[in-house]
C-alpha cells in the first residue's frame, strides 16, 4: 500500500490554479523527485501535503487515511511528516540543540534529557556534534541546512518533504547536503524532494515527476525520464536544462 | 589576534598558520598608523574647542539678556531649591512607585492584547473584537483626559468595591492608556517576524499557541525592546499627570512649594529628578540598540 496517495489535487490562488489535478502515489521507502520550471507548483504541492496550504479539490491520504478531511487535526498529520525548507528557517534565537529538541520536547513530550541525547546522536551522525551550542547565524549555509534536516528528523517522521534544500547554497556546500540526503535514502526514509539539481535527481530518485503549470505531465524511473521522456514538454524542459549546463 | 589588528595586518605569507605568528609592521604601516593617530588627536582638540565656544556663547547670551536677573531669581534660586528639594524628592518616590506598579502590568496587559489579536479561530471573535476596540479607543484618548475620567468618574459611580484612592485610580488610568500603546508595539514586533518562521514551527507540529510562545514572541520581544524602553521613559514622565487627582507626587509637591513662595525653582528640582531617571534609560536603550546592530553584523557572514 502507498504511504502517501495524492488524488486529483487542485489548488487555487485567487482565480489562478497552481495545481491542476495532481495524482501521485508514494510507496514506503520510495524517493520521489519533483522537477519542473520555476512556478510549476513543486513547493505548493509539498505545502499541501504538509497541510500548510488547504486544497481546493481532491484528497491526500497518509497511511490510508485522508489527511485533507476537514475533521483531521493538522498537527496530528504534521507529527508524521517532516519538512525542510529552501531557506532553512532555523529559529535564530535558539541554539542548534534547542532548535532540534523543540518539537520532541513540546510536541512529542519527550523528557528533556532523552530529547537531548537523541538530538546529539543525530547531530553527530551528520557531523554537527561540535555545533550543538552554536546559534544558527554562526553556521555556514550548508551547516544550517543540515541542522534543518536534523531538526525535521528528530521527531522520527514517516515521510520527509524537502523543498529545494540546496538552492540557497554554493556548489561546495551543495555536496555536503546532498550527501546527507543520500544517507537518509540508504536508511530507508521515504522522501519527496523538489529540486533543480537534475544530476542529483537522476542519481537518487526512484521516481521522477515532471510538473508544468500545475500538471504532473510525466513520471517514471529516472533513466526513462532523463533519457527517453515520452512527453514533448518534458523533452523541451530537459533540453533547456541541458543548455544551461545543469545536467 | 584581536579584531582591530586583523584589518591592518598585511596578508600572511603563504603557509603561515595565521593565528599565532605576528609579523613586525612594515615602515609603511607604521607611518600610516602615526598619521591616523595624529588625526584622531586633532579631531579631539577640535571637538573640545567647539564645545567651549558654544557653551560660552550660550551662557553669555542668556545671562546678558535684560530679563536674566528676574529669571535667575524665579527659576534658579538656590535657597528655594534647597527648601523645596526634600518634599519634591519625597513626592518623586511616589512617582517611582506609580511607575514600578504600572509598568509590569502594562507589559502583561499589552502582550495579552497583542496575542489575542493574532488568534484566527472564530471562537475568539468576541475577544479579538474587544482587543481591537480597546486599542482603538484608549490610544485615541489623551492620557491626561483619561486620568480625569477614571480619577473622577469611577468614584462618582459609587460602585461597591471600586477603588477611590487617587493614586490607584491614576495608576489604572496610566495602565489603560499605555497598555494600548504598548500592545501596538508588541503587535508590530509579532508581525515583523517572517511568516517562514511560523511555517517552520507549524511544520514541526507545534500548535498556534506553542508557535507563538516558543518561536514568534521571543523574537518579537527582542526586536521591540528599544521602542518599549522609549515608552517606559514616557510612562515615567506621565506619572506626573496623576498630580491632577491630588496625590502628593513630585509635580504636586513642587507646585505647592512654588505657590507658597511665589517662586518656580521647585519645578526645576522636579524636572531635574525626572531627567536623572530618564537619562540612564536613554543610554541603556542606545547600548541595547548598538549591541543589536553588532550582533546583526556578526551574523552577516556565512
Ligand atoms: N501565497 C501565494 N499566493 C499567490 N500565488 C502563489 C502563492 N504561492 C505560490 N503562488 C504561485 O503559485 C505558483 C506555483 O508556485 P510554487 O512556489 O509552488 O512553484 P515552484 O515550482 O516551487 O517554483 P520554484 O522552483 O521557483 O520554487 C507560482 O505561479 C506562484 O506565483
Ligand atoms: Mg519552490
Amino acid at each position: 500500500m502507498s504511504l502517501l496517495s495524492i488524488q486529483g489535487v487542485w489548488k487555487n490562488y485567487h482565480d489562478h490554479s497552481v495545481l491542476r489535478g495532481i495524482d501521485l502515489e508514494v510507496a514506503p521507502h520510495e524517493v520521489v523527485c519533483l522537477i519542473g520550471a520555476s512556478g510549476s507548483g513543486k513547493s505548493t504541492l509539498l505545502r499541501c501535503v504538509n497541510l500548510l496550504e488547504s486544497i481546493d479539490d481532491g484528497a491526500v491520504y497518509l497511511d490510508g487515511t485522508e489527511i485533507t478531511d476537514v475533521r483531521t487535526d493538522p498537527d496530528d498529520v504534521r507529527k508524521r511528516i517532516g519538512m525542510v525548507f529552501q531557506s532553512y528557517n532555523l529559529f535564530p534565537h535558539m541554539t542548534v540543540l534547542e532548535n532540534v529538541t523543540l518539537a520532541p520536547r513540546k510536541v512529542h513530550k519527550t523528557p528533556a534529557a532523552k530529547a537531548e541525547a537523541e538530538a546529539m546522536e543525530l547531530l553527530a551522525r551528520f557531523g554537527l556534534e561540535g555545533k550543538a551550542k552554536e546559534y544558527p547565524d554562526r553556521l555556514s549555509g550548508g551547516q544550517q541546512q543540515r541542522v534543518a534536516v536534523v531538526r525535521s528528523l528528530a521527531t522520527q517522521p514517516r515521510l520527509l518533504l524537502l523543498d529545494e534544500v540546496t538552492s540557497a547554497l554554493d556548489p561546495t556546500l551543495v555536496m555536503e547536503v546532498l550527501g546527507v540526503i543520500r544517507e537518509l535514502k540508504a536508511a530507508g526514509m521515504t522522501m519527496i524532494i523538489a529540486t533543480h539539481e537534475m544530476g542529483f535527481a537522476r542519481d537518487i530518485a526512484d521516481t521522477v515527476c515532471f510538473l508544468e503549470g500545475g500538471v504532473l505531465l510525466e513520471h517514471g524511473p529516472p533513466e526513462q525520464i532523463f533519457t527517453a521522456p515520452e512527453n514533448p514538454r518534458t523533452r523541451e524542459f530537459l533540453r533547456r536544462v541541458l543548455e544551461s549546463g545543469r545536467l | 589576534m584581536t579584531e582591530g589588528e586583523t584589518g591592518t595586518d598585511a596578508p600572511e605569507e603563504s603557509g603561515g598558520t595565521g593565528t599565532s605568528a605576528r609579523r613586525t609592521k612594515s615602515e609603511h604601516q607604521i607611518r600610516r598608523e602615526a598619521e591616523l593617530h595624529k588625526r584622531s588627536r586633532r579631531s579631539t582638540s577640535i571637538a573640545t574647542a567647539s564645545t567651549i565656544v558654544v557653551a560660552v556663547v550660550l551662557i553669555v547670551g542668556v545671562t546678558a539678556s535684560p530679563g536674566w536677573p528676574t529669571v535667575q531669581d524665579k527659576f534658579f534660586n538656590p535657597s528655594q531649591f534647597a527648601d523645596g528639594l526634600p518634599d519634591v524628592l519625597r513626592g518623586f518616590l511616589l512617582n517611582i512607585k506609580i511607575f514600578l506598579i504600572a509598568e509590569p502590568i502594562v507589559l502583561v496587559l499589552a502582550l495579552a492584547v497583542a496575542l489575542v489579536r493574532t488568534l484566527r479561530s472564530p471562537v475568539f471573535f468576541p475577544l479579538r473584537a474587544i482587543a481591537v476596540f480597546y486599542t482603538d479607543v484608549f490610544r485615541g484618548i489623551p492620557t491626561i483626559l483619561l486620568i480625569y475620567l477614571v480619577g473622577f468618574g469611577v468614584p462618582a459611580l459609587q460602585l461597591q468595591g471600586a477603588p477611590n484612592d487617587p493614586v490607584t485610580l491614576g495608576i489604572i488610568a496610566l495602565i489603560l492608556s499605555y497598555g494600548a500603546y504598548v500592545a501596538e508595539v508588541f503587535r508590530s514586533g509579532i508581525e515583523s517576524i517572517h511568516p517562514s518562521q511560523r511555517a517552520a514551527a507549524r511544520s514541526l507540529a507545534l500548535t498556534h499557541g506553542q508557535t507563538m510562545r516558543y518561536v514568534v514572541v521571543p523574537q518579537a520581544v527582542r526586536r521591540v525592546i528599544p521602542p518599549l524602553l522609549n515608552d517606559f521613559a514616557s510612562l515615567q514622565k506621565d506619572s506626573a499627570l496623576v498630580a491632577v487627582l491630588g496625590p502628593l507626587e513630585a509635580l504636586r509637591q513642587a507646585s505647592i512649594h512654588s505657590s507658597l513662595a511665589f517662586n518656580y525653582t521647585p519645578y526645576l528640582s522636579a524636572a531635574l529628578l525626572f531627567i536623572v531617571l530618564t537619562v540612564p534609560m536613554a543610554r541603556f536603550t542606545d547600548h541595547l540598540a548598538a549591541r543589536a546592530a553588532r550582533r546583526q553584523l556578526a551574523g552577516g557572514h556565512v
